[in-house]
């Protein structure tokens, strides 16, 4: 054990041309992927974009989710595993509500489009207010014990929400109506590139989303008060932000994004299972560590960098590939370069 | 009648007891100053008026009120702010920011401004520094912007928590100069101290306390003047 330590320290310690060993393997690889990728771009640019294109709308709803893992994993230090599973469940949820309306894609009126623009909304509610609940019963009480009574927790609430969704549909697969406009008048070729609306709805929906979570964080009290409870939480106190409300509200936005990633997943691929949080959920989670967990612009470039690394791996090595390329990642993002892309580098004096 | 008063508070993390019988008074208008050695229970005493921590025994009054069980949320709407040991800022945070945070617990938008300003002018430095990420501040501009933002809670009663502490001595002087200043507006000012010396010449009175108790009272010049302070505190 000592032996490795200190010989990962002297791998640290390590420098050529004035960066660290490790910064310079990480900077060679990365310039390496992109070369290959340029490569491919010049020999077949119409398959690159493609994968590009599809790659940028994976990546955005991964992103969604992400920024709730980041968020959550800023404020109290606490890896939600239940946010995949929640992420889930709010497709679950938009199906049930566009079923009870009877939507469905072979009758789609102008009625039902308004039905869907308020499927956005109220499952955004109910999902936020379930994941507060979780935080309330399954977290808060545990706030001051060891860091591994909540992160055990998270685990079995991921469990527990996942169960729901198994008794209600069992593990039968669930179909989410295609209710996005598509068909001929609705994609295109642009040189030999096929771009549907889908396409298009997925990443400017996100773009929305991040850009009011970004001006949410910067500019209004409550989301200033929750970067502040993330920086120093005692401090906080002192300034008088009732922190409670605060994590509240953090685990309230991080599961708003979560649901409507859902609802767009449920939208863009039409179909889920009750076990589909849990492999979304990692990939999400190692976005978030990829940008730098607690970071989060890091969490939203994290997450379109891994969708565009699926799509890539999916395409020119191979699918079964994927995983293991997305989670040796994680593994050389966490021994290489804890801070992720965007890791804080302020000095704290 | 005293603005803050505690009466035989104990306190303890968890069977470690930090404060024994601890008594102390501060009336409206002083400094008062809290001397001690280290682990004397000084940090504790302003946690547990604070509201971070509660007193096991005793009781602390406040204005007129009983906030031995108060949240620290709430503590602060009522008039008590501090600026913590190791000046605790948010370290990602603009310098403006920050300053906002103090204000937290307020919502009157054209007074905030107004205290925004005041801050300014006593702390010029930060003025010029108004969007620096707070992280990236010298110690000096630090502790200036730590005080500034427990200012901006418009307390009734600051708390400094060793504000000299790591400072050039010309610094030193620069801050005991403005806790003055922030007197002489009218605020009250509970200050701990391990820079006795400094602390009991701005003070009007001041409590000597020792693992956990009050050993010794006076004004601050009877302190300075005693024999004992001298010999356990000032090195003299």
């Amino acid at each position: 054990m000592a032996t490795s330590v200190s010989a990962l320290t002297r791998i640290r310690s390590a420098r050529l041309a004035g960066m660290s060993f490790t910064d310079y393997g990480f900077y060679v690889l990365c310039g390496t992927a992109i070369v290959l990728l340029a490569t491919q771009a010049v020999i077949d640019p119409r398959t690159f974009f493609q994968v590009l294109d599809f790659g940028i709308a994976d990546g955005a709803i991964y992103a969604l989710v992400a920024l709730g893992y980041t968020m959550v994993y800023g404020i109290i230090e606490l890896i939600n595993f239940a946010h995949g599973d929640i992420f889930t469940l709010s497709a679950v949820i938009g199906s049930a509500i566009l079923g009870f309306f009877a939507v469905n894609e072979s009758s789609f009126s102008l009625a039902d489009l308004l039905t869907l623009l308020l499927v956005f909304p109220v499952v955004m509610l109910i999902i936020g207010g379930i994941n507060v609940t979780i935080e309330r019963v399954a977290y808060r009480p545990l706030r001051n014990a060891p860091r591994l009574a909540p992160l055990i927790t998270a685990i079995g609430m991921s469990f527990t929400v996942e169960g729901v969704m198994y008794l209600w549909h069992g593990s039968a697969i669930i179909h989410f109506p295609d209710l996005l406009p598509h068909g001929a008048g609705f994609q295109t070729y642009i040189g030999g590139v096929f771009f549907t609306f889908k396409d298009v709805f997925v990443i400017v929906a996100a773009v929305i989303l991040v850009s009011l979570l970004a001006v949410f964080i910067n500019g209004s009290k409550l989301g200033k008060a929750m970067r502040a409870t993330a920086q120093d939480r005692d401090a906080a106190q002192l300034m008088g932000i009732d922190i409670n409300r605060t994590i509240s509200a953090t685990f309230f936005i991080g599961a708003v994004l979560a649901a409507a990633g859902g609802i767009i997943y449920g939208l863009y691929f039409n179909n889920l299972d009750y076990h589909l949080g849990f492999s979304v959920g990692l990939i999400a989670f190692t976005a978030a560590v990829f940008g730098g967990i607690g970071n989060i612009p890091g969490a939203a470039l994290g997450g379109l960098l891994i969708g565009l690394v699926k799509a890539f791996s999916d395409n020119y090595i191979g699918s079964r590939w994927t995983h293991i390329i997305v989670f040796s990642i994680l593994i050389a993002v966490l021994v290489f370069r804890p801070t992720g892309l965007l890791g804080m580098r302020v000095p704290e004096k | 009648m005293a603005l803050l008063e505690l009466k035989g508070v104990d306190a303890a993390y968890g069977r470690i007891q930090a404060l024994r019988k601890m008594s102390i008074d501060v009336n409206k208008g002083e400094v008062v100053a809290l001397i001690g050695s280290n682990g004397a229970g000084k940090t504790t005493t302003l946690r547990t008026i604070s509201g971070l921590m509660h007193p096991q025994a005793g009781t602390i009054g406040f204005d007129g009120r009983d906030i031995t069980t108060t949240g620290p949320a709430r503590i602060v709407a009522l008039g008590i702010c501090q600026s913590p040991e190791g000046r605790r800022l948010f370290p990602r945070m603009t310098v403006q920011d920050n300053l906002f945070m103090g204000a937290y617990s307020r919502n009157d938008k054209p007074g905030i401004a107004s205290d925004m300003e005041r801050v300014f002018t006593l702390f010029s430095r930060l003025r010029e520094r108004r969007t620096q990420i707070a992280g990236t501040l010298s110690g000096g501009e630090q502790q200036m912007l730590a005080m500034g933002r427990a200012l901006m809670a418009r307390p009734k009663l600051l708390m400094l928590d060793e504000p000299s502490l790591g400072l050039a001595p010309i610094l030193v002087e620069t801050i005991f100069t403005i806790i003055r200043e922030i007197n002489s507006q009218g605020t009250t000012v509970l200050l701990v101290e391990q820079n006795a010396h400094k602390a009991l010449e701005v003070a009007h009175r001041g409590y000597v306390l020792e693992t956990g108790s009050i050993v010794k009272t006076g004004s601050g010049q009877e302190l300075l003047a005693s024999e004992d302070v001298q010999k356990a505190y000032l090195g003299m």
